[in-house]
């Protein structure tokens, strides 16, 4: 059911605000058996908030989100026991609005990862098809609303890790531009990158949910105060979209993705069937190359692991989290390195990497460069963007990979990072909408607009979705 | 042999209300431990920092006073190492390179030593945060089975100020600091007599010597004594055909000795990196502007002050200079009792000086109030006390009796002292010429002329000293 829906019912008296989270428990721990989605539930709680935008909404919660008195381990042995003092912004705004958080979904630990598997509570499966990943780092959000548990869920995203698991799952997500949503209470990988976003099962309920989380907060010095306010999407989470949005819309179609050497031809040619049904409606659609897009991920990849392994540096057990060895029984060096040991593989290799670019005499040569690289391509993103109105990509331009797939295969994973990466690098926003659901080979569409412009993401996706897609449909019955 | 010393001061803004990056009291000091603590502060997963404006005010007026020149681009840099007394990780503070740059350069502290004017150079001044304090159960790292660590002071906004290696004594370093502090006092900024309020690291290099560096001393009063100590430890070694290698010592506060560091410290690589979280902040020049024009008096404008219009030797000013509750307290004494110049500041700096220790500075004011100094500058005025008097009441007014108390105990209200009334003596002969004629015939003038001294003496004086006085008088005309 989708959460608009069932806010109007409510509304007209026609339906109890309790009826998404009776027995949802139940529920959860059944198919949990299945996917693997939550890595803690919260106790069952009808004390939300009446008569508000979100009252009685069951919302999944990415466990790198922190949550007052409700345990968030960022899929980490390291924070395994961590319950947090605080909630983040976005939970206190949700909550605030009536929602009901039902529960901390399974990641990739530290967000890090784009399968799902490197989380110390092992790997969530696709609902689709439970063989394969259900995409990452925001597996467990994507699972719990692909499989029907909550209608949105809250993600986040540092290099496509709300997108990828959408476009996997067959759902929606949208990373809003960076300092639109606050990041106090995400727990940081690449601070310059990370956003958090929501996720939901239909483009209306996406709206609400960004209108409810979305804009400037005090305690995050990096949010932006002028923008478009949250009313204007609350209203509109509950409106049909303009009509005429597709007429003349401009839309410039990356070419890199669609030739990459790793890239899927049957889902590129299947995509591009609904290329040419946007233009059959009115759009018109240029193929443009970047082809600094291609080198994305390892600007990408430099900025994230430096950062990662700053921000990773805290995590020894000393404050909270899993302490391994005491200080008595040893010194610091060995303290230090004996509870740091906790972190997994991939989380490891990050903060390595990341260690070794900011030491003397590479960070010029790597950090520095990144940087200029970084800037270089945020400006011919906004050349683009500055004719068109949306840059198009596939939301993956290969299908969703086997769970036991070899991660350490970078080449497949360059194939989506490139297209997924730049919206982060550039802080612009990018939603993914989905165009057909399989079992194998479900297929979406990324649009990437100009800061600050997620009204027309979501006017364009809620026209995707009633009249190309037809997904909303099927919800609508 | 040659010396050469340059500092690292760290001094806390104590005058601040809350911490560098959070809402906490910037007031620790005496409350239970690890009470005064946020998510920011102790660095909790998903927490942000964000920078109290206060800390760059303080900041500026500190450069300006310190004729730095301030980097407008204010931004804040990452330094990592591993310590339980640094809650992420790293510290955010301020670094020059890696795209980012130290909050001032350059500038200067004029010092006094024997009367020499000498201009110490300023390299830099960053601001930081505080780590926490950490608590050995017996004093000592090398005897503390275990540490305690009170994250009260994490997240102090510290200064750091850094000079050019341009003392070449003890003395001088000691000049330096208490100019320094007094700089920060006039501009209240800084109460530096709150314990642990400054620190410091130094470099002292002797002779052909390799630089040493001693880390982390307290106090104005440690760190010279720590300098004594290692300068004459330098010496030594050379003396004996020995070499000084380049090492970091530890200062062992209680056996007052330096000590080489445990561990054999390498070159520390702070990998150090643009903090993300703070986003750059253009210092306005408006801003500069009117900080500047709230800057107070300083010390040396004073200083020139009470020489030109108090009539203060050079010397004295200073000395009341250099701290702000002494030229604060003599300006009381001064403006109560009516008279200025070196009569007043002479009985504080030479006389009430030699009995405060020199740590109880700030509370001179406390301990021998203004007002009763004031009195007895009126008292030696008056002719009732002589000046000997004065300084023998000095102690008596430090443990806490009152001018009036001390005169009444010692017998004072009667005049004993022979200067004083030897003078009145002469004064009364003066008048009364005839007198002396008739005293071969008329031994009733002896009485006469002894009740004009006891009329002037306002009946005060000792009648038998004042019957002394006149016959020897009387005999020596
Ligand atoms: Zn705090």
């Amino acid at each position: 059911m989708r959460a608009v829906d069932f806010l109007l019912s409510i509304k007209r008296g026609e339906i109890d605000d309790v009826k998404l989270i009776e027995g949802f428990r139940e529920r959860v721990i059944a198919e949990d058996e299945k996917y693997n989605i939550f890595i803690t539930l919260a106790e069952p709680d009808e004390a939300f908030h009446r008569k508000r935008l979100l009252s009685g909404v069951p919302i999944a919660v990415k466990d790198n989100i922190v949550t007052k008195n409700l345990r968030t381990t960022c899929a980490s042995q390291v924070l395994e026991n961590f319950v947090p003092s605080y909630d983040a912004t976005v939970v206190e705004r949700i909550k605030s609005e009536g929602g009901v958080i039902v529960g901390k979904t399974n990641m990739d630990e530290f967000a890090m990862g784009a399968l799902g598997t490197t989380s110390y509570f092992g790997p969530t499966r696709n609902p689709l098809n439970p063989s394969l990943s259900p995409g990452g780092s925001s597996s467990g959000s994507a699972a719990a609303i692909s499989s029907g548990l909550v209608p949105m869920a809250l993600g986040s995203d540092t290099g496509g890790s709300i997108r990828l698991p959408a476009a996997w799952t067959g759902i929606y997500g949208l990373k809003p531009t960076y300092g639109l949503v606050s990041r106090y209470g995400l727990v940081s990988y690449s601070d310059s990158l990370d956003q958090i976003g929501p996720m939901a099962s239909s483009i209306f309920d996406l709206e609400l949910l960004f209108g409810v989380i979305m804009g400037w907060d005090e305690k995050d010095p990096t949010t932006y105060d002028k923008h478009v306010p949250s009313e204007v999407f609350i209203k509109r989470a509950f409106m049909n979209p303009d009509p005429h949005i597709m007429r003349n819309l401009r839309v410039a179609l990356l070419k890199e993705p669609l030739v990459h050497e790793d890239a899927d031809q049957k889902v590129v040619d299947r995509f591009m069937d609904y290329v040419s049904e946007l233009e059959a409606y009115g759009a018109v659609v240029e193929e443009v190359s970047i082809p600094l897009v291609n080198k994305a991920p390892q600007i990408y990849y430099v900025i994230a692991f430096s950062d990662a392994s700053s921000n990773l540096a805290r995590y020894s057990g000393l404050l909270y989290g899993k302490r391994v060895v005491d200080v008595i029984d040893t010194d610091w060096d060995e303290y230090y390195m004996r509870n740091r040991k906790l972190f997994g593989w991939e989380v490891k290799r990050r903060i390595l990497l990341g260690s070794f670019i900011l030491s003397a005499g590479y960070y010029e040569m790597y950090y520095d460069r990144a940087l200029r690289a970084r800037a270089k391509l945020y400006d011919e993103l906004n050349k683009v963007l500055a004719k068109y109105d949306v840059i198009a990509t596939p939301g993956s331009n290969i299908p969703p990979l086997p769970l036991d797939f070899d991660a350490s295969d970078l080449s497949r994973l360059n194939a989506i990072d490139s297209l997924l990466v730049i919206a982060n690098l550039a802080g612009l926003p990018a939603i993914v909408i989905p165009l057909e659901v399989s079992t194998n080979t479900p297929i979406s569409i990324q649009l990437i607009s100009q800061k600050w412009s997620e009204d027309i993401l979501f006017e364009i996706g809620k026209y995707i979705a009633l009249y190309i897609s037809k997904l909303e449909r099927e919800l609508e019955a | 042999m040659n010396i050469k010393i340059g500092l690292e001061v760290h001094v806390q803004l104590t005058s601040l209300k809350t911490k560098l990056f959070c809402s906490c009291s910037a007031d620790y000091r005496g409350k239970p431990p690890n009470t005064n603590i946020c998510p920011v502060c102790l660095g909790m997963p998903g927490s942000l920092p964000r920078v109290n404006k206060e800390a760059i005010k303080s900041a500026i007026k500190v450069a300006l006073a310190l004729n730095s020149n301030i980097n407008q681009v204010l931004a804040w840099a990452r330094k990592h190492y591993f310590y339980p007394d640094l809650p992420k990780g790293y510290q955010i503070s301020q670094y020059d390179g890696k795209g980012v740059a130290t909050f001032a350069k350059g500038g200067y502290i004029n010092i006094r030593v024997n009367g020499k004017k000498k201009k110490i150079k300023i390299r830099r001044i960053n601001i930081e945060e505080d780590p926490a304090r950490i608590v050995y159960p017996t004093g000592d790292a090398e005897t503390s089975s275990y540490i305690l660590i009170d994250y009260n002071r994490s997240g102090i906004a510290l200064l750091e100020i850094v000079t050019e290696p341009d003392m070449n004594s003890p003395e001088e370093v000691r000049a330096f600091l208490e100019k320094l502090r007094s700089i920060l006092e006039h501009l209240e900024v800084s109460d530096l007599s709150l314990e642990g309020s400054m620190r410091a690291d130094v470099n002292i290099s002797v002779g052909d010597g390799e630089r040493v560096e001693v880390k982390n001393i307290s106090g104005l009063k440690d760190i010279e004594q720590a300098i004594r100590y290692e300068v004459a430890r330098q010496i030594d070694v050379l003396e004996k055909g020995g070499r000084i290698e380049r090492e970091t010592r530890h200062w062992d506060s209680t056996r007052k000795i330096t000590k080489p560091a445990r561990v054999k410290e390498y070159e520390e690589d702070y990998r150090y990196m643009p903090d993300p979280n703070l986003p750059f902040y253009i210092i306005p020049d408006e801003l500069i502007e009117e900080v500047r024009k709230t800057l107070p008096e300083l010390p040396e404008e004073r200083a020139a002050r009470f020489i030109n219009q108090h009539g203060l030797s050079e010397y004295l000013a200073h000395v009341l200079v250099s701290s702000k509750a002494l030229a604060d307290y003599y300006e009381k004494v001064a403006e109560l009792s009516g008279v200025k110049g070196d009569k007043v500041a002479g009985l504080i700096v030479t006389d009430l000086l030699g009995w405060i220790d020199s740590e109880d500075l700030s509370n001179i004011s406390r301990i021998v109030p203004p007002e009763d100094l004031a009195e007895v500058v009126k008292l030696l005025e008056k002719n009732e006390i002589t000046i000997k008097m004065a300084k023998e009441m000095i102690p008596l007014l430090v443990r806490g009796e009152k001018p009036r108390q001390i005169i009444e105990r010692m017998g004072w209200s009667v005049i004993r002292n022979r200067a004083v009334l030897e003078k009145i003596v002469d004064d009364v002969l003066k008048e009364n010429p005839q007198v002396l004629k008739d005293i071969e015939r008329n031994p009733r003038a002896v009485q006469f002329i002894i009740g004009k001294v006891l009329e002037k003496t306002g009946k005060k004086g000792d009648p038998k000293i004042i019957a002394e006085i006149v016959r020897e008088k009387i005999r020596l005309s």
